[in-house]
């Protein structure tokens, strides 16, 4: 054994020259593809420099830290002309996720119910949804945004004359003006009684699954999960001394002063974006439900299982598979779609990026920073549907 | 879309070698191609904006067509590009346009960050408000809380801001990037105020579905000089423009209209003489045929002419000279000598 020739490494190293092998020739060319690479990379890098140089643009992101000095209409979080082009952009960056985060969650709601319905026996429910399925794909999306927010500004009438068709609750052409409860010291634990009460819902779920599988039993967990965000929240309400004060917005000069306002700007975007997606959405759930065969169906009718739970233990869960992957290219669409909010005046990234740019003349910065901004959304969204696509695919038993 | 005049920039920069892209070729790629590209507003009645045959009318439309006649003697040699307030720089900036005339205002951050040469200022502004008459608003002052229609983009985004701050006034901008949807915006009552350069108000105004229900607020909050801009890097071709501008403001001085710039071919007046080409020389100077003035007076007129044309007291605009009547006249329109 010990003194057996070791022939194998021996060819390698000796007699195969390196350019041979197939590993260190990877290699190798790995190194010269980087190189490459970073080479071109190099030449466009310092090329751009010294166009701009000699274009004397001025580059750099220290413009970040200076004043921005112009308003935003709407933000979620404070802003003010006085902060800077940073604070600026990320007012920017979070309205397009608020827009994005609930544009894409009323879309998906929106499209299942609409592709189910498009599957319906019932004659006029199917060709409703076909038709609002060929309407909202045929139109193009920035239409549909002029569309939304001209029945915005045009249809309702000025602050002076606004609508009130609930107490504390107004509609004009500034948008839907509501009361809400008084800062109270009693909010914080009510959220976090909610929560407590989001955990719980799901532990029930665990528990009532595992109960199932053992006894057959079916507990109602939506309902009582439901319930439970209700109740503890309010019982928390109760043992504050159930609070009612409520911040009720007045008129008083040009426009409602507090409450919370939902402006035309955001709801027309978020409208447009929404029913637009969302047929196409449709299309994908259809699409989906009618991968699955017909066997499958008539299988789970014949164990006695009411449609509903056809669809919903049966159905779904085969036609999601076919369905998560095109869905995802169509929220990140919405988000892309989002951009156009520049149109009818709502402040997304962009809008407040073009600005931005405009006003340093720092293209090139700002449209890397539309670049990185939109692919982290994107990624993102990505990375949960995979895993929730990975958490849906079919487990092999 | 201006994303991919952005990024058409970026390519321009980054592909062009170095050292050949830009230096002193704007006005020789000018002259290969036959005609200028100008950049104008697409949508301001009296500044820049088609009419209903789709022939562009306007002071900047009339300015860039002065540089053509200039140039090439002809001043229909030119093509006109709409740009919005967000895209007018990139455009100019990445060499889609040789010469910008688009009621931009001649800033510090423009003039070195940007890149760009202002040249002699064709109208001077100042920022206002736009209000409907039935909000009773006498002031601009009374503003508080106040929701604002604005471009964005602007010069006037930024002055509101400053105006409204130092003034201790809460207000919410509406900014949307179209000039005429933001109009229509406003004549919805989707913003209580209009603002803008004063000029574009009056020319807003005077497309409103009613013009007499809308007032002008007397404060005038900024100062905004609009001139029209070429890139850093050809003199001579900035040299053009600018004389181009101070020509028309000349001839007016000198008394010179299109009607009868022919018969001051024959005067006796030095000045006069060496303006028109007779005496030869300012030609030269520029690089431009010894008519290139004569051509521009001859062809798009005298700054007066141009004004009243356009926005002056006659039309539905209805602006005085005011700033913009010649020195003589108490106004700020003076001119270097043509020598």
């Amino acid at each position: 054994m010990s003194n057996e020739p070791k022939a194998t490494p021996d060819i390698t190293s000796s007699t195969v020259p390196f350019w041979r092998n197939p590993e260190k020739r990877g290699v190798i060319f790995q190194i010269a593809v980087l190189l490459l690479v970073l080479g071109i990379g190099y030449v466009l890098f310092s090329n751009t420099q010294a166009n701009l140089k000699r274009q004397s643009i001025a580059t750099g992101f220290s413009f970040l830290h200076n004043e921005a000095g112009f308003e935003i209409g709407e933000s979620v979080i404070d802003y003010s002309a006085a902060d800077t082009y940073a604070r600026a952009l990320l007012a920017g960056a979070l309205n397009t996720l608020k827009v994005s985060f609930i544009g894409i969650i009323l879309t998906t709601l929106l499209g299942v119910v609409v592709g189910i319905a498009r599957l319906s026996h019932n004659w006029i429910v199917s060709r409703l949804a076909g038709g609002f399925i060929e309407v909202m794909q045929n139109i193009p999306v920035l239409l549909q945004l002029f569309f939304w927010y001209s029945i915005f500004y045009e249809a309702f009438p000025a602050p002076r004359q606004a609508l009130n068709p609930l107490p504390g609750v107004f509609l004009c052409n500034r948008g839907l003006i509501f009361a809400v409860p008084e800062a109270h010291p009693a909010h914080t634990p009510m959220l976090w009684a909610l929560v407590a009460a989001v955990i719980l819902w799901w532990l029930l779920a665990r528990w009532a699954r595992k109960r199932q599988d053992l006894t057959g039993q079916i507990f109602p967990v939506v309902r009582s999960g439901l319930g439970l965000c209700l109740l503890l929240p309010a019982l928390v309400w109760l043992a504050y001394g159930a609070p009612t004060a409520m911040d009720i917005p007045v008129l008083r000069g040009f426009n409602f002063r507090g409450g919370m306002a939902v402006t035309p700007e955001f709801s027309a975007l978020l409208i447009g974006l929404v029913l637009y997606t969302s047929a196409f959405v449709a299309e994908i759930v259809r699409a989906g439900i009618q991968s699955v065969s017909r066997g499958q169906i008539e299988a789970a009718m014949s164990i006695g299982l009411r449609p509903g739970q056809v669809l919903h233990l049966v159905v779904l869960p085969q036609a999601l598979r076919v369905i998560i992957p095109p869905l995802t290219s169509q929220m990140l669409n919405l988000t892309k779609n989002s951009s156009l909010a520049i149109a009818i005046g709502f402040a997304d990234f962009v809008s407040v990026a073009n600005t931005t740019i405009n006003q340093t003349g720092q293209a090139i910065e700002g449209v890397a920073l539309i670049m990185a901004v939109y692919l982290f959304f994107s990624l993102s969204t990505s990375f949960f549907m995979n895993w929730y696509n990975k958490k849906m695919a079919i487990v092999e038993r | 879309m201006k994303l991919v005049k952005i990024v058409a920039l970026m390519m321009c920069l980054s592909l062009l070698p170095a050292g050949l892209a830009f230096a002193g070729k704007d006005l020789d790629a000018v002259k290969k191609k036959g005609f200028i590209q100008a950049g104008v507003n697409g949508g301001v009645f009296g500044f820049g904006m088609p009419d209903e045959k789709g022939v562009w009318k306007g002071l900047d439309v009339d300015t860039a067509r002065a540089i053509a006649a200039a140039i090439f003697g002809d001043a229909s040699k030119v093509k006109f590009t709409p740009l919005t307030a967000q895209q007018r720089f990139t455009a100019l900036q990445s060499g889609e346009i040789d010469v910008l005339t688009r009621n931009a205002t001649r800033t510090l951050t423009r003039e070195t960050q940007l890149g760009l040469n202002f040249v002699h200022v064709n109208y001077y502004d100042g920022q206002g408000f736009l209000v409907p008459k039935k909000l009773g608003v006498k002031s601009a002052k009374e503003l508080d809380g106040a929701t604002v229609c604005v471009l964005p983009g602007t010069t006037t985004e930024q002055n509101a801001a400053d105006f409204f701050r130092s003034n201790n006034m809460k207000w919410k901008p509406v900014v949307i990037e179209n000039t005429t949807e933001l109009a229509k915006t406003f004549f919805a009552g989707r913003c209580d105020v209009l603002t803008s350069d004063a000029s574009q108000l009056a020319g807003t105004r005077a497309v409103a579905p009613n013009p007499k229900d809308y007032v002008i607020l007397p404060e005038i909050i900024s100062k905004e000089p609009l001139a029209p801009a070429v890139r850093h890097g050809d003199d001579q071709f900035r040299d053009i423009v600018d004389f181009s501008v101070l020509a028309m403001i000349n001839a007016e001085e000198l008394g010179i209209n299109s009607k009868n710039v022919d018969q001051m071919l024959k005067s006796k007046n030095p000045a006069i003489k060496r303006f028109l080409g007779v005496i030869p020389g300012n030609g030269k100077a520029l690089g431009l045929d010894e008519k290139w003035a004569y051509n521009i007076i001859k062809q798009v007129g005298n700054y007066g002419e141009v004004f009243d044309r356009n926005v002056g007291p006659k039309t539905t605009l209805g602006l005085e000279r005011g700033l913009n009547a010649l020195w003589t006249n108490g106004g700020l329109m003076y001119s270097p000598p043509f020598k």
